[in-house]
């Protein structure tokens, strides 16, 4: 069998068409926003969205609703609760993080251990199960990406101004906490595409790590997220073939391809002043 | 647009239940280069927050130019913010955040125009940063970055500049560039407000100082107010005035705040 046909074979089946344009689109999404997450440091609060919405997903699920909206609606009420519990200034956005997520995703687990039988279906969710994606999961997909970068596109200097230096953007008109929780928006629907595709666990790895390796590559906020997208997409092509052929786990496949793509960039560019500094920490520049 | 470039009227902040700045009532006369010294702790950053309305207030207005603090009032106010407000990860260029400046007056769904990129180019011009435009700012100099800031502040079309410690951890030659730099858009007509530790500079450069320690102690004229008792008051046990061969240095806590 040649390379071609190596290649072309897994396309004749419906679910590995899917499985590919699902994937890829999730990849170019979580890129363009992990670029924000991996600069402003989100990957822990983007991590706990995540976890936070499989508490919507086992609650859609029993009682017969759309999970993509259970999981959404999850993710979104998680981040306005971390945002209303750190304003008060009692309590460190750290442990507002840690309690909330751990508190819905267990009232998933919860749920899910009173449903026998369907729990297979509901661990796809969690590890991810890019094969078993329906026609309808991938509009769903389509219609939440084409939303997310739509806002993206809108706001993209308002995020970046914001991002870079909230302090001046704030001073100069700019509704730089509207624009916050806008970006937690946009993240917890990024999250909700992805969960299908990777797995609640695994999502996080896909919003920061092609983003990190396209930090290291590039030196304009524009070209990283450009960069970002294009290595998910192929992280994600590599992955799902290599899911089809050693017959694993295709989320898992997705991110370990990502994982060691960051390792050899890493590796190859070495360069110390390209550390990402704790934001707010020691920004001393060189 | 009438009135002081500054009318600030009975401002007072608290931090957990402790007065941070208390009763601060002052103007600033349009085109004046004011300089802010005081301790630290002593309420200069609060104030200057205090002034952009980014730190609540318990009391107290802001007028500038004569005008209350709204969306398009706060366009005339550019500001230049410490080092450590900013998120120096981000990869942007000097001319991104130049450019950050039209953004403001940006409507949505709109692109910069030619006109919004002249203007960028102009301020890096006025500030003397057109050869580092391409730059990513996190790699130029401390005092080349503050330049930097005040290029967004003069694309903005700000006709106040705050400044919060801008030669804070810069070094002698290019703080001396930023105050002449300072003075020269005084000149242009810009009123000027800057915090800073540099008593020097101030009894130099600036036609007002401003002695603050939670309350206003002293505003005038440098000489008026740099006196040896005002500073004693301002702060209070902490400086040490030293008076060697005729010129006044200002020692803090043992650090040296630079002597004339």
């Amino acid at each position: 069998m040649d390379f071609l046909e190596q290649v072309l074979e897994p396309l004749q089946f419906g679910f590995m068409q899917r499985g590919l344009a699902a994937s890829v689109l999730v990849a170019v999404i979580c890129g363009i926003l992990g670029g924000f997450v991996v600069l402003k440091g989100l990957a822990f609060i983007g991590d706990a969205l995540a976890h936070a919405s499989f508490g919507g997903v086992a609650l859609a699920f029993v009682l017969g609703f759309n999970i993509y909206l259970g999981a959404f609606v999850f993710a979104l009420a998680t981040a306005l609760g971390i945002g209303a519990i750190t304003r008060r200034g009692r309590v460190s956005s750290d442990t507002a993080i840690g309690v909330l997520f751990s508190g819905t995703f267990a009232f998933g687990i919860l749920i899910i251990s009173r449903v026998d039988g369907y729990t297979t279906d509901l661990f796809g969710y969690l590890f991810g199960d890019v094969l078993s994606i329906t026609a309808s999961d991938l509009w769903t997909i389509l219609i939440l990406g084409v939303v997310v970068l739509l806002l993206v596109a809108v706001f993209y200097r308002q995020l970046i101004f914001v991002g870079f230096d909230p302090t001046v953007a704030a001073a100069a008109g700019l509704r730089a906490g509207a624009l916050n929780y806008l970006l937690l928006a946009l993240l917890g629907a990024t999250i909700v595409t992805a969960i299908q595709a990777v797995g609640i666990v695994l999502v996080v790895a896909l919003l920061v790590t092609p983003a990190a390796t396209a930090y290291l590559i590039t030196r304009r906020f524009h070209h990283m997220i450009a960069a970002s997208s294009g290595i998910g997409a192929v992280c994600a092509v590599l992955g799902i073939y290599l899911s089809y052929y050693l017959n694993v786990a295709s989320g898992a496949a997705i991110i370990l391809v990502a994982t060691t793509l960051f390792l050899i960039t890493l590796a190859l560019t070495g360069l110390p002043d390209k550390a990402i500094e704790p934001e707010g920490g020691e920004g001393e520049p060189v | 647009m009438t009135g002081p470039a500054l009318q600030i009227d009975d401002l007072s902040v608290a931090y957990n239940s402790r007065w941070a700045l208390e009763g601060a009532t002052f103007s600033v006369p349009r085109g004046a280069m004011l300089g802010v010294v005081g301790p630290n702790g002593g309420g200069k950053s609060t104030m200057v927050k205090a002034l952009l309305g980014l730190v609540p207030a318990q009391r107290g207005t802001v007028r500038v130019l004569g005008q209350r603090l709204d969306r398009r009032v706060r366009r005339l106010v550019g500001y230049v913010p410490q080092q450590d407000e900013v998120n120096w990860n981000f990869p942007v260029s000097a001319f991104d955040v130049v450019l950050m400046g039209r953004l403001p007056a940006l409507k949505l769904f709109r692109r910069y125009s030619a006109r919004d990129r002249e203007m960028a180019r102009k301020a890096l011009e006025t500030v003397g940063m057109s050869h580092v435009s391409d730059a990513r700012i996190r790699e130029l100099s401390g005092g080349q970055q503050q330049r930097v800031f005040l290029a967004r502040a003069l694309a903005q079309e700000a006709e106040v500049l705050l400044l919060d410690e801008p030669v804070s951890g810069v070094d002698a030659p290019s703080q001396r560039e930023i105050f002449e730099l300072l003075r020269r858009l005084q000149d242009a007509g810009k009123t000027i407000v800057v915090t800073t530790h540099d008593l020097s500079s101030v009894a130099e450069r600036f036609d007002l100082a401003m002695l603050l320690n939670r309350k206003v102690v002293g505003l005038g004229r440098p000489d008026d107010v740099l006196t040896e008792e005002l500073l004693n008051e301002t702060y209070e046990s902490r400086l040490m005035i030293l008076n060697i061969e005729g010129r006044t240095v200002a020692v803090e806590h043992g650090r040296h705040l630079g002597g004339g």
